[in-house]
């Protein structure tokens, strides 16, 4: 068999237990403007879901990218699983990225694959048996039940079925992080709440460590008030007054972040603009 | 005013070749180091190359004929008709095919490449790529630049098969002179130098209609209407560059290898 095309990074050295997933230390970055993100710090711990709210336009996706290495940031650092990865060559960052899974804003599945090879991207350029490629790309797809869909192109899919197949993708390799920017937006109420199991299901049963970029808030009381629930098979509502206490918000605002802490700590903030966001 | 817009076109042209230029030399490099997607390449082959086919045949048919008929009319003059072969095979293999060839590609490839890549661009595509731990240079860039290096050969030979065909036809059917004599002188005049001119000019036109397709492709910016700017950036750079090319490589060439 010939050469895999990328190479998995073995789990020889694991983060320690209680070393942050994602840590951000002072990171700015401008684009021939004023900065778009300013002394951001804040770091994502093993097993927690960070969820970053902010109005459009804030700098939201950019965090989200410079988080993989997609950007690089003009001061401050970056660690990723304890590699430091705001100079690191591009080269070397492939290989850390095949342990991050990324969920795009409108799904960014290859148009001129099908969703079977959409899934199963990684899979194929590490050079996995075709028969074991079926088995997990269904495995996945079953996660997000959309098993029919196996063959079909991304044209003949909606909106919501992008985004479904974009986090099987995602999830199809078990991460050690995953991010989704805006997984719901544009959808419709009905197909967002599907796409926010999905991201509970994943949280709970799996326990990946997240960062969900949204601003739609009752996303983000939806994911901190539920858990999935294995025997039924859906995510159900916590005891009123009852939080997931893995699940905390960071929000900014023009670039800066200005919160940082738990649901209970975000709606009795004093800051104007967390109070104007939530109104 | 003027003087500061005419300092930031200068800048920008500057930024834009040095980006060009670390671009293509890194897609260069690229095949001497794994991985390398064969699969692609091939695929890329087939596209460019196989896909131009017939745009290459009918250009070259029709270009040696219009030699032959333009030539006909001058040489007769001189009663030189019997040069006609010589006139159109030399034409064609030094500069008409290679240069025609490279043209008539670029216009239906680099337009191709830059909206294929920076449509990919505008929908995140090359970014989950990338996410995804697979780089975009290697797997979309270095594969077509290769398999338009590759192709651009057969296809100028292609060109340069149709071209002195379609000047025979002429000659024979329209000029009523003698096919034997016209493909005869256009074999005799034939020399190695001139064959190793015509083949070494669509190997970096293929590099620079490839190379400036991607390069605009995937530095879209914009949306749907940046995918617009960069395929008609991509064409017109591809097309000039190729003829300033030409001229350089010309330049390069007949002091290499000095006319009898």
């Amino acid at each position: 068999m010939s050469e895999p095309l990328i190479q998995p990074v073995p789990l020889a050295d694991p983060p320690a237990e209680s070393e942050p997933v994602v840590v951000f230390k002072n990171v700015s970055i401008a684009f021939d403007g004023p900065p778009v993100l300013e002394n951001v710090s804040f770091s994502i711990a093993p097993g927690e879901t960070r969820i970053l709210l902010g109005p459009a336009g804030v700098g939201k996706s950019v965090l989200l990218k410079l988080a993989n290495g997609l950007l690089r940031p003009d001061e401050g650092s970056i660690l990723l699983f304890g590699e430091e990865i705001s100079h690191m060559p591009e080269e070397e960052l492939f290989p850390l990225r095949t342990r991050v899974g990324m969920v795009f804003q409108e799904g960014a599945l290859f148009d001129s694959l099908t969703v079977r090879d959409n899934v199963a991207y990684q899979l194929i350029q590490e050079r996995v048996s075709d028969e074991e490629i079926d088995r997990r790309v269904r495995d996945a797809l079953r996660f997000v039940e959309l098993e029919e869909t196996f063959d079909l192109y991304p044209a003949s899919l909606s909106g919501g079925m992008r985004r479904r197949v974009a986090i099987a993708r995602a999830f199809i390799r078990q991460p050690e992080l995953l991010l989704y920017d805006s997984p719901t937006g544009g959808l419709d109420p009905l197909t967002s709440t599907t796409i926010i199991e999905l991201i509970v299901k994943e949280r709970d049963v799996c326990q990946t460590p997240s960062l969900l970029v949204t601003h739609r808030l009752q996303d983000a009381f939806l994911l901190c008030n539920h858990r999935f629930d294995t025997a039924s098979g859906h995510m159900v509502p916590l005891p009123k007054g009852v939080t997931d206490d893995g699940t905390t918000f960071l929000m900014l605002e023009e670039g800066r972040l200005i919160f940082d802490g738990s649901l209970h700590e975000l709606v009795r903030s004093r800051n104007p603009f967390v109070r104007e966001f939530l109104a | 005013m003027a003087i500061q817009r005419i300092e930031t076109t200068a800048k920008n042209l500057v930024l834009t070749i040095q980006d060009y230029s670390l671009f293509a030399w890194r897609a260069f490099t690229n095949l001497y180091r794994p991985p390398i997607y064969w699969t692609d390449f091939l695929m890329q082959a087939d596209i460019i190359g196989f896909g131009s086919l017939s745009i290459v045949i009918l250009t070259g048919l029709s270009t040696g004929g219009v030699l032959a008929l333009q030539s006909a009319a001058t040489l007769s003059a001189f009663g030189a008709t019997a040069v006609t072969g010589q006139f159109v095979s030399l034409t064609m293999i030094r500069e008409l095919g290679p240069i025609l060839t490279g043209v008539m590609v670029s216009g239906r490839n680099s337009s191709s490449m830059a909206s294929e890549l920076g449509s990919m661009v505008v929908t995140e595509q090359i970014d989950a790529m990338r996410a995804l731990g697979v780089d975009p240079m290697r797997k979309l860039v270095t594969p077509r630049i290769f398999a338009s290096i590759f192709t651009l050969l057969f296809l100028t030979i292609v060109s340069d098969a149709c071209g002195i065909a379609g000047g025979g036809m002429v000659t024979v059917f329209m000029n009523h002179q003698n096919g034997l004599q016209y493909f005869s002188k256009a074999w005799e005049s034939l020399r190695y130098p001139d064959i190793i001119q015509g083949l070494v000019k669509p190997l970096f036109f293929g590099y620079v209609l490839s190379s400036i397709g991607c390069f605009y492709g995937m530095r879209t910016t914009g949306g749907t209407e940046g995918v617009g700017r960069s395929t008609i950036q991509a064409v017109v750079w591809a097309s000039v560059t190729i003829i300033f090319v030409d001229f350089l490589l010309t330049q390069v060439l007949l002091t290499l290898f000095p006319p009898l």
